[in-house]
């Protein structure tokens, strides 16, 4: 599995360059310089991803697939390049199996209403965790009141960890779709993918992995982790919002009819038969999101050019040190404290309501999220109904813990 | 603008201990708060006797603003009529929502501690979630929870 290893955050690349690239960061907030710890709900993007997509407005624009001319042909390859950068990236076999999405939920459903709504049946199950975000339960709601299909939650333990026993038991005869994340948004508890879709795989349960919150993170290989498909966002990953990625294995992809229709997704159209496009065609259609594509491409890039390794030393580092500073402030409680996590510390305060503390530390130019983070469910096991969660990009520094420390302490100080 | 402009000792001191916190033996009137985008969650229990409010109490979680507003919105309102009520709620959301509204502090009395909220667009509604539900308890007919959501 990807579990990142602890290194010295001084052994890794230069990491003030690679925040120089970011010029949202070069701003106060309330007077303080801004502490941006909320990539995990969105992150901030390089100049380099601001440039590819200014560049390709200035120079290249046009409908893509579409013209014979120049500036088409520009535009196509840039968008089919980006396709190609992220099959690389993400070790897919066939650039066929990259559909863009407008971001993970997007994809999830695409999943849920070509494959599961087309192929269950009554009685049939989906197998989900405890620890899911929204749009990993309610894509599966939604296919199980159209189809009769059942709906199964595996339950998590009390450091956020998912009980693999329990997770195994669940997997039954009717079970038919597995799906479940990556790296837990809320709790940040990486899952062992690899050995869920190996036990998927011997029961021939097709798996869904919710990528969001991996792909920033940690290397991910579609093959070595041998899912069915795999979705994820360009915007949790320096990338543009409004695109995202589906991988899908061909196969499957082959037997799933489409899922919306219109222009890009055919090859043929007369009033009595459609002949639809071929892969990743048949998933997009309408004009994509060219210059997100082309964003996602070059977030791919900047990424490839540090170091998957790299970024994951250094999002497990933050997370160790802020989890060790946090856990000094009395009266704190970290929730999520699974063996095998990273990039990100969800926690709790007596006597300070995460909403205050969110107020409070936005004075201090800290930007944390605050609330449920889209996992009630989460919220309802740890019986709380919020917590306070800070997230770590590239960019992000250890002086930015102790800013986010100083501001907790100031909260308890405000409300004690 | 110093965060205590916000957290003002009077909202500090609500929030740690909360006036008429605790469910009554017999509900007259109950309403049920709830803002879904923060988790905060309210009951608002009421008894109305010839016209005026003569029980208000509150039980439920949420941030210090909205505990705070809660256990200042009951001592506002107890022993007054429905008209006056509706009145003081007015004023207070129109401090809670409008930047040129000047508070008159006869009126609104310790309520004006939570000037400070109109400040922040994302904490209005931790204010005003008490002041709907008590709202819904109000026009509610019984002792079956009515609901309230924030606006």
């Amino acid at each position: 599995m990807n579990q990142p290893q602890a290194a010295s955050i001084k052994d890794l690349p230069d990491f003030a360059a690679i925040r120089a690239d970011f010029p949202i960061l070069e701003q106060q907030v309330h007077g303080c310089p801004l502490a941006y710890l909320d990539s995990a709900a969105s992150a901030q993007r390089p100049r380099q991803v601001i440039d590819a997509i200014a560049d390709y407005y200035r120079h290249d624009h046009a409908n893509v697939h579409r013209g014979v001319h120049t500036l088409s042909q520009r535009a196509t390859e840039a968008y089919e390049g980006a396709r190609e950068s992220v099959r690389r990236f993400i070790n897919a076999a066939s650039s066929k199996e990259i559909i863009f999405t407008r971001g993970t939920t997007e994809a999830i459903n695409l999943v849920a209403q070509a494959f599961a709504r087309t192929t269950l049946k009554p009685g049939d199950e989906i197998l989900i965790t405890w620890m899911e975000h929204h749009s990993n339960i309610v894509p599966w709601q939604m296919v199980c009141e159209q189809t009769g299909a059942v709906l199964r939650v595996a339950p998590i333990n009390d450091r956020g960890e998912l009980e693999l026993d329990a997770w195994k038991k669940l997997l039954g005869k009717k079970t038919r779709v597995a799906a479940f994340g990556h790296i837990s948004n809320a709790l940040g508890t990486i899952n062992p993918v690899h050995e869920l879709c190996a036990e998927a795989r011997r029961r021939g349960i097709a798996t869904v992995i919710d990528g969001a919150q991996a792909l920033p993170h940690i290397d991910v290989d579609v093959r070595s982790i041998d899912c069915d498909f795999y979705a994820f966002s360009g915007h949790k990953m320096y990338g543009p919002t409004g695109i995202g990625v589906l991988y899908g294995r061909e196969e499957m992809l082959q037997d799933m009819p489409p899922w919306q229709g219109g222009g890009e997704m055919i090859l043929a159209v007369d009033f009595e038969k459609t002949v639809y496009n071929e892969l990743p065609h048949k998933f997009e259609a309408g004009t994509p999101n060219i210059a997100g594509a082309i964003g996602l491409g070059a977030a791919v890039a900047y990424l490839e050019n540090i170091g998957m390794e790299q970024i994951a030393a250094h999002g497990y580092e933050l997370m160790r040190l802020a989890s060790e500073a946090l856990l000094a402030v009395p009266g704190l409680r970290l929730i999520g404290t699974a063996e095998h996590k990273t990039a990100l510390v969800s926690f709790v305060v007596d006597g300070v309501h995460p909403h205050d503390l969110g107020t409070i530390a936005d004075h201090h130019g800290v930007a944390i999220r605050t609330g449920h983070h889209c996992a009630m469910p989460v919220m309802q096991r740890f019986g709380l109904p919020a917590t306070a969660r800070a997230s770590f990009g590239i960019y992000n520094t250890e002086a930015e813990i102790d800013q986010l420390v100083a501001a907790v302490r100031d909260a308890k100080e405000v409300l004690g | 603008m110093d965060i205590r402009q916000l957290y003002q000792d009077v909202i500090v001191d609500h929030n740690r201990s909360p006036r008429n916190f605790r469910r009554p033996e017999t509900i007259d009137r109950v309403a049920e708060g709830y803002n879904p985008l923060c988790g905060d969650k309210l009951h608002i229990y009421l008894s109305v006797v010839d016209g005026k409010i003569a029980d208000l109490s509150f039980e439920g979680n949420g941030c210090a603003i909205s505990i705070a507003s809660a256990s200042m919105m009951t001592e506002a309102l107890l022993g007054k009529d429905e008209s006056e009520a509706e009145a003081l709620f007015k004023d207070v959301h129109r401090m809670l929502t409008e930047s040129d509204f000047a508070a008159d502090p006869a009126k609104l009395g310790k309520l004006a501690a939570l000037a400070g909220v109109r400040d922040y667009p994302m904490r209005v509604k931790c204010a005003s979630l008490c002041w709907h539900t008590w709202l819904a308890a109000l026009t509610s007919t019984g002792a079956e929870a009515a609901t309230a959501r924030t606006e």
